[in-house]
């Protein structure tokens, strides 16, 4: 299926909404221009990467054997281990904890994941109260909005929305500072944590050696979720993988810095396993959820490089076209360069023109602390759906390539374009038919008076 | 030396002045230049869109014009690109296709490293200005030269740079015109760079970047000019008068 005019319509929309374009761009530069600083203060910063590059993907090629140690030992340390085919799956093996313990009020940190298969409908449907603990998913929560941004959820609203929001929601006064709009939600919040019985993470690494689930967090949301209530169920991407616990500082040292250019997350937790008997707190069961919906398919695909990705949102930032129309114009929960891969591996070719929405200048492949070649990956889709392009597209693309095979089609080409309507001073301003699409926007210089070769023809070939 | 100019299709049609400029500038330094007439396109749209086997017909066709000459220049770094690097994967399961394409590969220059690399001219200490300068860095020069290289061609002439340096001028091929009002947007934070540089004079050596923000520049009625480095050299040698 094709969603070509629909993309395109809401693409031209979403750069004309100053709003959001203006909010965006701010807070993109802000962290683009922050990751290059610490970036600098990194020292071997490239050799870094490289590492990285190199431990995840050799995690993907190894996958099965990293998984499997990961389950035995997460088992060992206490933790019940469950494994989701897909996003309904583990929806419902969730729901079912809850269920089963009678659990009604749960707190959430924040989790693409979970945005990912649907989690909080899913929960809600079956009687469960969600509450997002990340200040700017409960933002999107009580806005009734959609994340825009994988790690800035709400990087496309500005500071008059939010405090309308939490004025709304709260009966409080209308304030825009932000030391007391945080405050007002921690106050909610913390009723909240007082009162939940099921805590729900992502996950950023699990260790495969240990069995360890290493979650960063900024806010301590995260904390209260994993340590208050007293079951806690962490949802885990298959691929989000490292081997050894050593490897993990080399991602600490780049995630955070990638993200929002923080040398470290302000709260690296690492959990092994449910509260022991000694322990003072915590919760009683731990619940590890890993969830493949598509990623085994992805792993054995063209494409697997992508499963490097360790979601830090850096190429969202970096991304001229991310910056111009905001997340929600990509209607994937997974916005920007690395969501334009993950949405049609994930989601199927319904999202396969997302792979388009792209002018590959590369700044993505520069920002990932991974090294994922984004440019190419988004190239090599592009292949894979080239057949489910529209037919007129593909008839032109023939015409085209017959004239590039057949140099008296091209110089006839070269010449017929000399009839383009000069609109004063050498320049289309009205282009006729598909032309249209340049100079609705642009103006297109009308063909030099002589092309270059017929330059060389008359003048150059016999000047020595 | 013997050298074959692939001039690309935009700068064959729409600046066919960088193309002379080269010309020029390769003689002045003792090559015979040589233009084969059979060339056309190195199938780079086709290939950043997904029509792979469009793009391997016409790398296939350029690796045969190109044949019986041992080094080719070519004023655009992105066609240099893809006719080094995407190109002959392109091929891989014709293996006398896919051999001339590496040769193609191997022999293909883009000017100004050819300059630099095969005839060792010091770019910098030729080139002279009247004006202050700017400059656009193409994003798929990447792989061919960076942005300290361009820096340093320009580092004696009085050089404005754009606070973001690398910022990418929303071509992007079919990009352009499967999301126009997005490339116009992206166009637009590329314009908003280079005009409070105060520079007039943009150096810009690709010829899609060029049609791209010279397009939006006039549109919006900026006072931009646009000059492939090969114009600058060509008049700062003498070879060619100063264009308006």
């Amino acid at each position: 299926m094709s969603r070509t005019g629909d993309l395109r319509a809401r693409i031209a929309a979403a750069t004309t909404d100053r709003r959001v374009v203006n909010a965006v761009h701010l807070a993109a530069w802000r962290k683009v221009d922050a990751r290059a600083e610490s970036f600098a203060k990194l020292p071997h910063v490239e050799a870094l990467r490289d590492k990285a590059a190199q431990i995840r993907q050799h995690v993907i090629e190894n996958l099965p054997r990293y998984l499997e140690c990961f389950v035995e030992r997460a088992t060992a340390l206490g933790a019940q281990v469950h494994f989701a085919p897909d996003g309904a799956a583990a929806c419902r093996t969730i729901a079912q904890i809850a269920a089963a313990r009678g659990l009604s009020l749960a707190v959430k940190g924040k989790s693409m994941t979970s945005e990912e298969i649907g989690l909080n409908v899913a929960l809600e449907a079956t009687g469960v109260r969600v509450v997002e603990t990340d200040l700017g998913e409960f933002i999107v929560q009580i806005d009734h909005d959609r994340p825009s941004h994988i790690i800035t959820p709400i990087i496309h609203k500005d500071r008059r929305q939010v405090a309308r929001a939490m004025a709304r929601e709260f009966g409080c006064p209308y304030t825009e500072d932000p030391a007391e709009l945080t405050k007002i939600a921690r106050r909610h919040l913390r009723d909240i944590f007082r009162r939940c019985d099921l805590g729900i993470t992502g996950v950023n690494l699990g260790v495969a050696e240990t069995g360890t689930l290493c979650l960063i967090t900024n806010e301590g949301n995260g904390r209260m979720t994993i340590t208050r209530p007293r079951v806690h169920v962490a949802l885990l991407g298959i691929d989000k993988i490292v081997p050894r616990l050593t490897d993990l500082p080399i991602f600490l040292k780049l995630l955070a810095r990638s993200s929002t250019g923080q040398p470290m997350g302000a709260y690296t937790t690492l959990i092994n396993g449910p509260k022991r008997p000694d322990d003072p707190d915590g919760p009683g069961e731990l619940h590890v959820v890993l969830l493949d919906n598509g990623r085994s398919d992805i792993l054995t695909g063209p494409l697997r490089e992508v499963l490097r990705c360790v979601r830090c949102g850096a190429c969202l930032n970096a991304c001229p076209a991310y910056r111009n129309i905001g997340g929600h114009a990509y209607s994937s929960v997974y916005p920007g360069p690395i969501g334009s891969l993950l949405s049609p591996l994930l989601y199927g070719h319904a999202y396969d023109d997302l792979a388009r929405v792209s002018s590959l200048c590369g700044a993505c492949r520069l920002a990932c602390p991974v090294q994922i070649d984004i440019p190419e990956l988004l190239v090599r889709l592009r292949a894979l759906a080239c057949t489910r392009q529209p037919r007129a597209k593909r008839v032109l693309l023939r015409l085209w390539q017959w004239a590039m095979q057949t140099p008296w089609a091209y110089r006839l080409g070269q010449r017929l374009m000399r009839f383009l309507p000069d609109d004063g001073g050498g320049w289309t301003r009205h282009g006729p038919g598909l032309l249209r699409a340049w100079t609705d926007t642009r103006d297109l210089p009308c063909p030099a008076v002589r092309s270059f070769r017929s330059i060389w023809e008359n003048e150059l070939r016999d000047e020595h | 030396m013997d050298v074959a100019l692939f001039i690309t299709c935009l700068s064959d049609t729409f600046y066919p002045r960088a193309g002379d400029a080269i010309v020029r500038v390769l003689r002045h330094f003792g090559c015979r230049v040589h233009f084969p007439a059979g060339q056309t396109c190195c199938g780079q749209p086709a290939f950043n869109s997904g029509f792979h086997r469009a793009a391997a017909v016409l790398i296939r066709r350029m690796a045969t014009v190109f044949e019986p000459f041992t080094h080719v220049v070519t004023p655009s770094a992105s066609c240099a690109a893809m006719v080094k690097q995407h190109g002959p994967p392109l091929l891989a399961d014709d293996p006398g296709a896919h051999a001339a394409s590496v040769r193609l590969a191997e022999k293909t220059w883009e000017f100004c490293t050819f300059l630099r690399d095969r005839l060792n001219v010091d770019i910098a200490a030729h080139l002279q200005a009247r004006e202050p300068v700017t400059f656009h860095y193409p994003c798929h020069a990447r792989s061919i030269y960076g942005l300290d290289d361009l820096r340093a061609w320009l580092s004696r002439l009085d050089v404005r740079p754009p606070a973001r340096t690398d910022l990418c001028c929303g071509f992007g091929g079919l990009f352009a015109v499967e999301f126009p009002e997005l490339s116009a947007a992206m166009l637009g934070d590329k314009l908003d760079e280079l005009a409070a540089t105060g520079a007039r004079l943009v150096i810009c050596n690709e010829s899609a970047c060029t049609l791209q923000m010279a397009g939006g520049a006039h549109r919006r009625g900026l006072p931009l000019r646009f000059k492939h480095l090969a114009e600058l050299l060509a008049e700062s040698l003498g070879l060619m008068e100063a264009a308006a």
